[in-house]
């Protein structure tokens, strides 16, 4: 393997943890709001809580290590984004402050407040949909360069079929991941009606799911032939993906087995997200920018491969020890709190 | 309007976004080892004071750490959204730090969530204490590595540019670069102390508003002796910065000081006011003192703007920032040994009403400092943004509406400053001190 694949590979695999993690996240804050509105606050917000309060900046951290790595892995990136993603970046960074602050004001200090729970539970639910114009863009067929330097064209991203499918997807899963998840977690902690309002909920949104996914690979083949090509190339993937996703759907409908359900979810999206991966390849920004010529110099890439390996002996104990407390834990699962 | 260049623009959005995020952070650096510090005490005096001390910091902490971590998430990418060529350029040798930043605050945010939520679950105290312990380390190596990354824009180092390629990459000596010792030490000297007096603020403000509580009072012996300590050690790396100033950056210093001739044995120039001409009026001159602190002998010679093309001299109003920040250390220090000395020898005057309103300034003034010594050296800095290789201008991003962005980020800042104020206010009413000593047995909100 080349370092400029190894390092892709690093990068798209922390995306994707982002993804599941951030989407648990960023739906739990959705589901959270829309329980207060619908004054249903008395089943879930005690489970979502207890899932939340303790992991969110965790997961933030899965972001900054994406955009970080990917500057130190592919520098040009850095010049070719950056330029052109100056506002829906900065929306989504407007977004993520709003998110953040306010669960932490919400969570830590005015418990229940309604205008706080609101503005994180629909802020949360954006910032996926912000984020995933990158996607988008790096298609290719939004972005001229002008002067020798990158301009996105806004109106062509705007009118296009294929960005609003992408952001319909990014919202829909958010909401499908968080409802499969939270069904688990709330079944573990022996919380009857909230398992039952988040599998209702997981159902409700695994149709939506499946047929926006399709409806991008339809819209790929006129956006970007070449892509959809690979993508076809790649069908056993897709086909699997669908498997999956059919499993836990069914495992949802017969009550049984909700853990077999989130790992087959997280199957599920793992063939769709790294098939799209592997058939967007070599392109990081199609068709001007590839992995092979964005990669850093020799040095910096070893440098960065040896730090991220003497990172991960750091992370990997201290992210089971946090799992181990709160996760899996039965008594903190409870809400008891023991003495160890 | 001025916001409508782009480099304009994304010069005063990154001066916002890093003169908030810094206020943040200087409290995520801080605050941990302050609360370290209070329960290592609290256990080995088994007094419940300073674990409850412990406690209410820690509970104040995480609503400054989700404001720091989301504004610096909004650097962080703010970084490559307005300084797209300097990032490209920086990411092949500079990176390195970067990412490994982001291992320290995967880190800090792991133990963050685990030492909150676990206060009475374990039957010794000290297991939970050693909790903290990343905690504090993973929020010093971010200071670490992120000014590690500044040092390298204000002497770029390890690597040689080659028909405007950068070759002979070598990460480590980037890293290992000549204003990274003093650069790293002070920042990390002068969070501490900040924090240090900014809690004492808080006590010294509890007692004005007429609670006599012991545990205030603690509270605030405590926290001017550290703030005294790291306020001395501050000001001796200060010290050292200038000598590296006068080395490696001394157009930097000679700005600071409105040193226009080289001469040897020069004058510090205090104060002041700059008129046309360059022509200073009203300073404080204390002869031989420049020549002392570039080099530490009053004969040496110190080189001036005059040695500068006009285009790379840095803006002169960091004269300004210099002298407030240097005030106000000088200031610290004084107030808090005479604290220290008057508490032990039983001068009445530091009970007094108006020392303890000093000091409740000194919070504020203490992170004015931190904003007046970044403002001076980032502006110092001028027109680099990495001395010597890129200007700002060449660096900044070609995309409009960086203005546009800018005004919603300052509509986001303002709303998150009083959220912040608001809810901590909230935070520390609903939960008076007294209240929280009178039922302490039990409970186990973090
Ligand atoms: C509480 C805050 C505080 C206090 C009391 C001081 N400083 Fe400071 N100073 C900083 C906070 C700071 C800072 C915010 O941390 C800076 C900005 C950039 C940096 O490296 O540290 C800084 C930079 C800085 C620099 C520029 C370094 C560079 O650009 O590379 C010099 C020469 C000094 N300081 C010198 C002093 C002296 C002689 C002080 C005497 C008391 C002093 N500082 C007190
Ligand atoms: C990774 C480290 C850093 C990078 C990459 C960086 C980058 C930059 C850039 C690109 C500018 C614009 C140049 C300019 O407008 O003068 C700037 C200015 C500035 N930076 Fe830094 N900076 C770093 C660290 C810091 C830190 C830690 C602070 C502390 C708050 C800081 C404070 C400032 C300020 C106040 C300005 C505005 C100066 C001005 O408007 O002229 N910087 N910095
Ligand atoms: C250009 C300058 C800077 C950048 C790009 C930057 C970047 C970041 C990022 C991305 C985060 C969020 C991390 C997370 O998700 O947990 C963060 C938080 C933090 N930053 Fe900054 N930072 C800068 C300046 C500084 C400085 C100068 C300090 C210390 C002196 C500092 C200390 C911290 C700390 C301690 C946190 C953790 C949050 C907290 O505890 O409040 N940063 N920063």
């Amino acid at each position: 393997m080349t370092l400029e694949i190894l390092g892709i590979t690093v990068l798209w695999t922390f995306l994707f943890g982002y993804v599941i993690v951030g989407s648990i996240d960023y739906g739990a804050g959705f589901f959270n709001a829309y329980s207060i509105m619908t004054k249903k606050e008395h089943v879930l917000s005690n489970i979502i809580q207890r899932y939340l309060s303790p992991v969110w900046e965790v997961t933030n951290v899965f972001f900054v290590f994406f955009f970080v790595g990917v500057v130190g892995f592919f520098p040009q990136t850095a010049y070719y984004f950056g330029t052109i993603f100056l506002i829906p970046g900065s929306i989504a960074l407007l977004l993520l402050a709003v998110r953040g602050s306010y669960y932490a004001f919400e969570t830590y200090v005015s418990r229940g407040h309604k205008g706080y729970a609101f503005m994180y539970g629909l802020s949360g639910l954006l910032i996926p949909a912000s984020l995933s114009i990158v996607l988008t863009i790096s298609e290719g067929g939004f972005v001229h360069i002008e002067d020798g330097n990158p301009v996105l064209d806004y109106w062509a991203l705007f009118t296009s079929p294929l960005s609003w499918s992408i952001v319909v997807l990014s919202i829909v899963a958010v909401l499908y991941i968080s409802a499969v998840f939270l069904t688990w977690y709330a079944n573990k902690t022996g919380d009857r009606d909230a398992t039952e309002l988040m599998r209702k909920y997981a159902l409700f949104w695994a149709g939506p799911l499946i047929i926006t996914a399709g409806g991008i690979i339809y819209e790929l083949r006129f956006h970007n032939p070449a892509h959809y090509e690979q993508l076809l190339g790649l069908w056993w993937m897709f086909a699997l993906s669908f498997i999956l996703w059919l499993a836990t759907v069914w495992f949802l409908w017969k009550r049984t087995n909700y853990a077999a359900a989130v790992w087959l979810l997280v199957g599920q999206f793992a063939f769709a997200f790294y098939g799209y991966g592997i058939s967007h390849f070599p392109y990081l920004l199609y068709p001007v920018l590839t992995v092979h010529e964005g990669f850093t110099n020799k040095a910096m890439a070893i440098s960065l491969v040896i730090v991220f390996i003497l990172g991960l002996a750091l992370l990997i104990p201290s992210l089971y020890l946090l799992l181990k407390l709160f996760l899996f834990d039965k008594t903190y699962l409870k809400g008891k709190n023991k003495k160890e | 309007m001025l916001l409508e260049d782009p480099v304009f623009a994304s010069r005063f959005l990154t001066l916002l976004t890093l003169s908030f995020h810094i206020i943040y952070a200087t409290i995520g650096v801080g605050v941990p080892l302050m609360i370290m510090i209070a329960q290592w005490i609290g256990i080995r005096k088994n007094d419940e004071h300073y674990i409850l001390m412990a406690r209410r910091w820690a509970r104040g902490f995480v609503v400054t750490v989700a404001v720091g971590v989301v504004t610096g998430t909004a650097i962080g990418l703010q970084l490559s959204l307005l300084w797209p060529r300097f990032m490209e350029l920086a990411g092949q040798i500079i990176a390195l730090p970067l990412f490994m930043e982001v291992f320290a605050f995967f880190f800090e945010a792991i133990f963050l969530g685990i030492y909150l939520y676990t206060w009475d679950r374990f039957e010794d105290q000290r297991k939970h204490l050693l909790l903290l312990i990343p905690v504090a380390l993973g929020a010093g190596m971010s200071a670490f590595f992120i000014t590690v990354v500044n040092s390298f824009m204000n002497t770029p180092h390890g690597f040689d540019i080659v028909d405007g390629q950068l070759t002979n990459a070598n990460p480590i000596l980037a890293m290992f670069n000549p204003a990274m010792p003093t650069k790293v030490a002070h920042v990390l000297a002068t969070a501490y102390m900040t924090v240090a007096f900014m809690l004492a603020a808080i006590a010294a403000f509890k007692l004005l508003k007429g609670s006599g509580h012991v545990y205030h009072k603690k509270a605030l012996n405590m926290t001017m002796k550290i703030g005294l300590i790291f306020a001395i050690a501050a000001a001796i790396i200060g010290d050292f910065s200038g000598k590296f100033l006068a080395v490696y950056q001394p157009e930097k210093l000679a700005a600071a000081e409105w040193h226009f001739e080289t001469e040897e044995g020069a004058p510090l120039l205090l104060y002041g006011l700059l008129g046309d001409d360059n022509e200073v009026k009203g300073a404080l001159k204390i002869p031989y003192a420049l020549s002392i602190l570039a080099f530490g002998h009053p004969m040496s010679e110190v080189i001036g703007l005059e040695e500068f093309p006009e285009e790379e001299t840095p803006p002169l109003a960091v004269h300004y920032f210099f002298d407030l920040m240097v005030t106000i250390g000088v200031f610290m220090i004084f107030l808090a040994l005479v604290y220290w000395i008057g508490t032990r020898w039983n001068w009445e005057f530091v009970k007094a009403k108006w020392y303890r309103w000093l000091i409740v300034l000194g919070g504020p003034l203490s992170f004015l400092a931190i904003e007046a010594g970044w403002w001076m050296a980032e502006v110092g800095r001028q027109p680099w943004i990495l001395r010597g290789i890129m200007t700002v201008e060449e660096a900044a991003t070609t995309s409009d509406y960086v203005g546009l962005m800018s005004i919603l980020f300052v509509v986001l800042y303002i709303v998150l400053g009083i959220g912040t104020i608001v809810v901590l206010r909230r935070l520390f009413k609903n939960n008076p001190v007294e209240k929280e000593l009178a039922n302490a047995k039990g409970g186990d909100k973090a």
